[in-house]
């Protein structure tokens, strides 16, 4: 065998006793039918919230931000709630590609197609946010540095606002590049096998002339080494940069250096339930079963719970320093405003400490992170948490400032912050529809690559192999070579 | 481009390919090329092809994003507008660490991609000759070309008696051009002649 000796300890990866030629036929085979109800349901429902975004944008350009509830203290409500919950969203894509592609983990190889893709529609959610929250929205060219005619006017380099705009774009460049380059053989697979016309020409434009040739696969390789080793640092630089926009400012509440951190480990931790969500949902309605096992979702929640303990003790740590530290503000935005369940957002604190801290506890159980059920709902309570840490974090420390005449206004949204969030949603399950129609969930080139030492057919042969007697088997080795 | 001559032989598993390719270099054929429907680690090794580059490249536009970026924000924050924020020192290279790290990233990502993309000759429209259609699916096609002293008759023999599976002779235009997948335009003489395994 040319490829390494893998343990019998660890699980196939790829159920089902697979060749390479039913592994493109399975995961090309949702592209080339036609698409099932369940999928039509789906994009219309999807692109009937994205139109109820798209209006509700329109009215917020036309009369203004106005259409928001944002009020005197709360300047910031569900529209940056919402960025930084879709950044965060947008975290595991890069993570479960990039990170773990470094660590050699070889069940990335099931779930980092549709993760990836995940990101890159998450970060196109998440820059809708701080772009229309502008407000002059055709100013919005102004964030970027260029030598311009309104004399010698610059961008504020040293503003955490346009480290997120350096942070967001070059996220969202590289994600799709990353993307793009990893999807650009197995485009070509499916540009080989088609019969129709159409499909042909599009694939053939689409995957750029792939043939497979072994020094394009050499710079490939070397290309997606690089591009992850670029990514690792630039995922935890992400997160962190939009912690500073909190953290570099002296607001009671956010003025903390545990924020970095604790926002990377959130976003990963919201970023993976998504791909739970996601995976799920995928696995069941394309029939992937094979491909995204039920080790790939335990691996996944083990890292939910991992995460999710990280946020735990984030938590914990800032109400010991509030507790511990000097700064009296500090202290009453979190006793007052946030641990207190009677305050008026009390109610929202406990509602993210419930989804994000103790639910998730609930998979040290091995048998609860392989139920099915178990998972689906915990990884969207683990989402409304998430989106709550970010509501608690805005909302409850700039709501009382410190003039106390202006404590007697509450935030809530109006339908049109409420109708952006969702069309946000609708523009990402379009998004999602379109790419699971049209592109394959499931890497087939890296499946492929990881078949012959983690698929079923390859453990099952090993169990024999270690069955036998060192004598005989290095006999049979030696008369094969020869 | 000229138009070639090819001796193609299809291959079923790995490592019958790894001992083909061996043989074939030993034999003193001139290998085209290999296509493989996944990277497989060692070919390029037994194809005596070198290691790429591309590495070296990406580091080269990094370091490039590094100096755009601090030099950039310092002329601006130094020289051309040094503008007094909040009694900071003009020069505040902490605070420009995130954008400097970022365009490191965004320069050495994206100049990597672009010289793949063209070293490998890819890009939207581009159409190359495909030897096999299922070297992207499982079949994994070994290209040997034809020079003035190869017999092709000889080398297929060779490659069927090299566990190749299917064997053929092509002619080809191997460069690239322009062109659409669903019109078969004929730059090459598509001769194929199959000689039975």
């Amino acid at each position: 065998m040319a490829s390494k000796y893998e343990s019998l300890v660890r699980p196939p990866l790829v159920d089902g006793s697979k060749n390479y030629h039913q592994v493109t036929e399975d995961i090309v085979r949702p592209i080339e039918a036609p698409p099932t109800r369940a999928w039509w349901i789906g994009f219309i429902i999807s692109v009937i919230l994205l139109l109820f975004g798209v209006y509700s944008i329109y009215r917020e350009v036309t009369y203004g931000v106005g259409q928001w509830n944002l009020n005197k203290t709360i300047g910031w409500g569900w529209d940056i709630t919402n960025f930084v919950w879709w950044v965060g969203i947008g975290h595991a894509g890069t993570l479960i590609s990039a990170i773990l592609l470094l660590f050699r983990q070889g069940w990335r190889t099931g779930v980092n197609r549709a993760a990836e893709a995940m990101t890159i529609f998450a970060v196109m959610c998440a820059g809708q946010f701080p772009i229309w929250h502008m407000g002059r929205v055709w100013m919005a060219f102004f964030v970027l540095p260029y030598p311009n005619t309104r004399g010698p006017l610059w961008v504020n380099f040293n503003s955490p606002l346009l480290w997120d705009v350096f942070a967001i774009s070059t996220y969202f460049t590289v994600s799709l590049l990353f993307w793009y380059s990893g999807l650009l053989p197995d485009l070509a697979s499916i540009r080989d096998r088609a019969k129709l016309k159409w499909r042909k020409h599009m694939y053939g434009v689409l995957s750029f002339g792939w043939t497979g040739s072994t020094k394009h696969w050499q710079r490939h390789e070397s290309l997606s080494l690089v591009l992850a080793g670029l990514s690792t640092p630039l995922v935890l630089s992400v997160h962190t940069i939009v912690s500073f926009d909190f953290a570099t400012s002296v607001i009671p509440g956010w003025h903390t250096t545990i924020f970095p951190p604790y926002f990377v480990a959130g976003a990963i931790f919201s970023g993976f339930a998504m791909v739970q969500t996601l995976l799920l949902v995928t696995r069941k309605v394309l029939k992937l079963e094979d491909y995204i096992t039920i080790e790939h979702i335990e691996v996944m929640n083990k890292v939910i719970v991992l995460t999710g303990s990280i946020v735990g003790i984030a938590y914990l740590t800032e109400l010991f320093i509030s507790w511990y530290g000097i700064n009296k503000y500090e202290n009453w935005a979190f006793f007052q405003n946030r641990l207190n369940l009677f305050s008026p957002y009390g109610w929202s604190y406990w509602l993210m400490m419930g989804c994000n801290v103790i639910s998730p506890q609930i998979f040290w159980f091995r048998k609860m992170r392989r139920n099915i059920a178990v998972t689906f709902f915990m990884s969207v309570i683990v989402n409304i948490g998430m989106w709550f840490e970010r509501f608690v974090i805005i909302v409850t420390s700039i709501y009382r400032d410190y003039i106390p005449s202006s404590w007697a206004t509450y935030y809530r949204p109006t339908i049109w912050e409420v109708g952006f969030y969702m069309g946000t949603f609708g523009l990402f399950f379009t998004c999602y529809f379109l790419f699971s129609k049209f592109f394959p969930v499931i890497a087939i080139a890296e499946i492929k690559h990881i078949l012959k030492r983690s698929g079923e057919n390859y453990k099952k042969k090993m169990v024999d192999v270690e069955a036998k007697d060192v004598e005989e088997y290095f006999h049979e080795t030696q008369h094969a070579h020869h | 481009m000229a138009v070639k001559k090819f001796v193609v032989g299809c291959f079923e598993e790995e490592d019958v390919l790894f001992n083909a390719v061996k043989n074939v270099r030993k034999a003193g054929y001139k290998l085209h090329d290999v296509y493989t429907p996944m990277p497989i680690h060692g070919l390029d090794t037994a194809m005596g092809l070198r290691d790429t580059s591309l590495h070296t490249a990406g580091f080269v536009y990094g370091i490039t994003g590094t100096t755009i970026a601090l030099s950039s924000i310092s002329w601006i924050f130094v020289r051309d507008w040094p503008i007094n924020i909040g009694g900071k020192p003009h020069l505040a290279l902490p605070a420009w660490i995130p954008i400097t790290f970022e365009f490191t990233v965004l320069c050495a990502a994206v100049g990597m991609v672009l010289t793949f993309c063209y070293l490998c000759q890819l890009a939207p429209f581009v159409k190359k000759h495909h030897f096999h259609l299922r070297a992207t699916d499982d079949k994994f096609v070994m290209v040997i070309e034809c020079t003035d002293k190869t017999n092709d008759a000889e080398a297929s023999t060779f490659l069927s008696g090299l566990g190749a599976t299917e064997v053929n002779v092509q002619h080809a235009e191997t460069g690239w051009w322009l062109g659409r997948y669903d019109k078969e335009s004929k730059l090459y003489a598509d001769k194929t002649e199959t000689v039975t395994a």
